[in-house]
């Protein structure tokens, strides 16, 4: 990509070359094209957010006069307040927002409800199982590994009819319960995690707490979840990000308001607009704050959730 | 399609790590106790063990059955063999789908492998710092739906930055979402932008793999940065890059959530993509029984594609011994 001068002397300082026998780091073509092209990269990845921050505090009918503006266009704090339902209907139809009410206070603690209990219940349901998968020794043990293993190539929407039909016929459309019960349990990505965290633990520990008489359970809950603070924490992590932008699965079983997560209620924001002139402030407003969570997780965490990427991944 | 990702990364390499690992001891004990730890090990697979009984494997078997049946919601699914299969290999509308779906496999997978490669090399070579890699993440880490209406709004014809830059430049305003012939490359494009950074964390990370000293080697016979590409990092690189190909094709080919959002299919049926025609069938037409047929096809389709890139590319051999 970046072949330009191969030398790596640098050509201004000839006589040094000769005492010194590694120039200290001298001006290099190819690094310099190297940065160039991360620093594009990281401009096209930053940018849009920070658009998305500009268009959020602007005004909505400045809009359309300062397309093209960098800075916030008229600022003001009006879309924040009209997305967190601190306007009256008149204020915010005036800023050019559709006036009907948004419950998005209702969306962001149906969207807590979920993530929090999906991710509590599949990581430590998920961790036991991993734990009998990896630390119990039973007849058919690996077989049924296998068999949890195949269910990973099925992908998600060839389960989500069924599961939609499922969850319908026990009469748990539009509750939380329908929208957290499929990923409740365990998912089979997350056993495969945490088992394969379980099984490069130091067994020296729980053997002597065996021979102490300490019950499997006891070994589990004081010795091997304490020690698995880690993995469990990224685990965490990856599975409240992932459940807090989760989109089809609650659109399919969680379309009524009073369960609606953020996701869901977000599409609908955006076809709420009046006709015409689209609240791009308020839709941006609120798809900033939408991601606010996450995009906390990740500033406090981000290492953790980079590293995974590598441990999780294919080495 | 974001979990789906994370789940399919890697049951090859886990499953060979984990045998290695386990035999010997397992041998050992189960010779005294047949039974070993059974009973205790059902109490802790239990509540797993519901989830995946009740929300996957049943689902799986069920999905099959349904894709035989006419079945409405309304009553019981009736059994009528394989109507539902002749009738979508005469479907247009199937058809224009998986030409749909394709064409933005094509331009998501082509343009993001390339760009997640160069940017993995650019990671190994000078920026290696975990700063850069997780701002590179980021767009992976917000949902599809706030990507989506974030793209929506920055390509809309009116007002959006990116349109008025080209009409700065002298350009004529393009209707990205909004014209047939845009459409399904605009979707590619946003859901490219989102995922070129975490691909390249993929392919980062098997970079890292390859020992140190091949390079050694290589710089001391005097071979071109271009020839050491070619001759040494392709090569040795080409499992991880099957697994990514793979894990990224298979989650392509599910693209929903973007259409969803900002064209619902359209215009016209320029962007239906496969899923987003089963979410119709399903809960639009009230047709079970067609949309479960069509997610075996797809089922079937993405079970081929894996199974053709591992075996063409050899995805599970290394060039390294």
């Amino acid at each position: 990509m970046t072949t330009s001068t191969p030398s790596r002397r640098d050509p201004a300082a000839p006589a040094r070359t000769a005492i010194i026998i590694k120039p200290r780091k001298p001006f290099n073509w190819r690094r310099a094209g190297a940065w160039t092209l991360v620093t594009i990269a990281l401009i096209v990845t930053i940018a849009p957010f920070l658009w998305m921050l500009r268009t959020a505090l602007s005004s909505n009918h400045s809009l359309a006069a300062n397309a093209g503006n960098l800075l916030p266009a008229d600022f003001s704090w009006g879309a924040f307040k009209r997305v967190l339902g601190l306007q009256t209907p008149e204020e915010a139809i005036a800023e050019g927002g559709s006036g009907a009410a948004i419950n998005f206070w209702w969306y962001l603690r149906s969207s807590i409800i979920v993530s929090t209990l999906v991710t509590a219940g599949q990581v430590f349901f998920s961790s036991m199982a991993a734990y009998a998968f990896s630390r119990l020794r039973w007849p058919g043990r690996e077989k049924v590994f296998a068999l949890f293993l195949a269910t990973m190539m099925v992908p998600p929407i060839f389960t989500a009819l069924p599961n939609f039909l499922m969850i319908k016929n026990l009469g748990l459309l539009n509750t939380y319960a329908g929208i957290i019960l499929p990923f409740l349990f365990m998912t089979p990505f997350a056993i495969f995690f945490l088992r394969q965290f379980f099984m490069s633990m130091s067994r020296e520990v729980e053997e002597a707490a065996m021979l102490d008489g300490a019950s499997k359970f006891r070994i589990f809950f004081k010795i091997v979840l304490p020690n698995a603070g880690a993995p469990m924490a990224t685990l965490a992590l990856l599975t409240f990000i992932g459940t807090w932008n989760e989109y089809f699965w609650p659109l399919l079983v969680g379309q009524d308001e009073s369960v609606r997560v953020l996701t869901v209620g977000l599409g609908v924001f955006k076809s709420q607009s009046p006709q015409g002139a689209p609240d791009w402030s308020g839709l941006m407003a609120a798809t900033l704050i939408a991601a606010l969570p996450v995009l906390i997780l990740f500033i406090a965490f981000g290492k953790k959730v980079v590293n995974s990427i590598g441990f999780s991944g294919i080495k | 399609m974001t979990t789906l990702t994370k789940q399919q990364r890697d049951p090859a390499g886990r499953a060979a790590r984990s045998k290695t690992g386990n035999t010997g001891s397992t041998r050992k004990k189960s010779r005294t106790h047949r039974m070993g730890d059974l009973r205790i090990a059902m109490v802790f697979i239990f509540p797993a063990m519901i989830g995946f009984v009740a929300f996957f494997l049943i689902p799986t078997i069920r999905g099959v059955y349904l894709s035989f049946t006419e079945y409405s919601i309304l009553g019981d699914p009736t059994w009528i063999g394989i109507k539902n299969y002749t009738a979508i290999f005469a479907d247009e509308l199937f058809w224009n789908a998986m030409s749909v779906t394709l064409q933005y496999v094509a331009l998501n997978i082509g343009f993001q492998t390339v760009i997640a490669l160069g940017l993995a090399l650019l990671m190994h070579r000078v920026a290696k710092s975990t700063f850069i890699r997780g701002a590179l993440l980021l767009p992976f880490l917000v949902a599809n739906v706030i990507v989506a209406l974030l793209w929506f709004w920055m390509l809309d014809y009116q007002l959006g930055i990116v349109n008025e830059i080209i009409s700065w430049l002298g350009g004529p305003r393009i209707a990205f979402f909004g014209s047939e012939q845009w459409a399904i490359p605009t979707i590619a494009f946003v859901n490219v932008w989102r995922h070129m950074g975490y691909t390249a964390l993929l392919i980062f990370a098997g970079l890292q793999s390859i020992p140190s000293h091949v390079y050694e080697v290589a710089s001391l016979d005097g071979a071109s940065p271009t020839r050491t590409f070619w001759s040494i990092t392709m090569p040795l690189l080409r499992p991880v890059l099957v697994l990514v190909l793979v894990v990224t094709v298979i989650g392509s080919f599910q693209v929903f959530d973007t259409v969803a959002v900002t064209t619902a299919g359209g215009p016209i049926n320029a962007s239906r993509v496969i899923q987003m025609y089963i979410y119709q069938k399903a809960f639009t037409e009230s047709d079970f029984g067609y949309a479960s047929a069509l997610s075996v096809i797809l089922f079937v389709i993405l079970a081929l594609v894996a199974f053709v890139q591992m075996k063409f590319l050899k995805g599970n051999e290394s060039d390294l011994d």
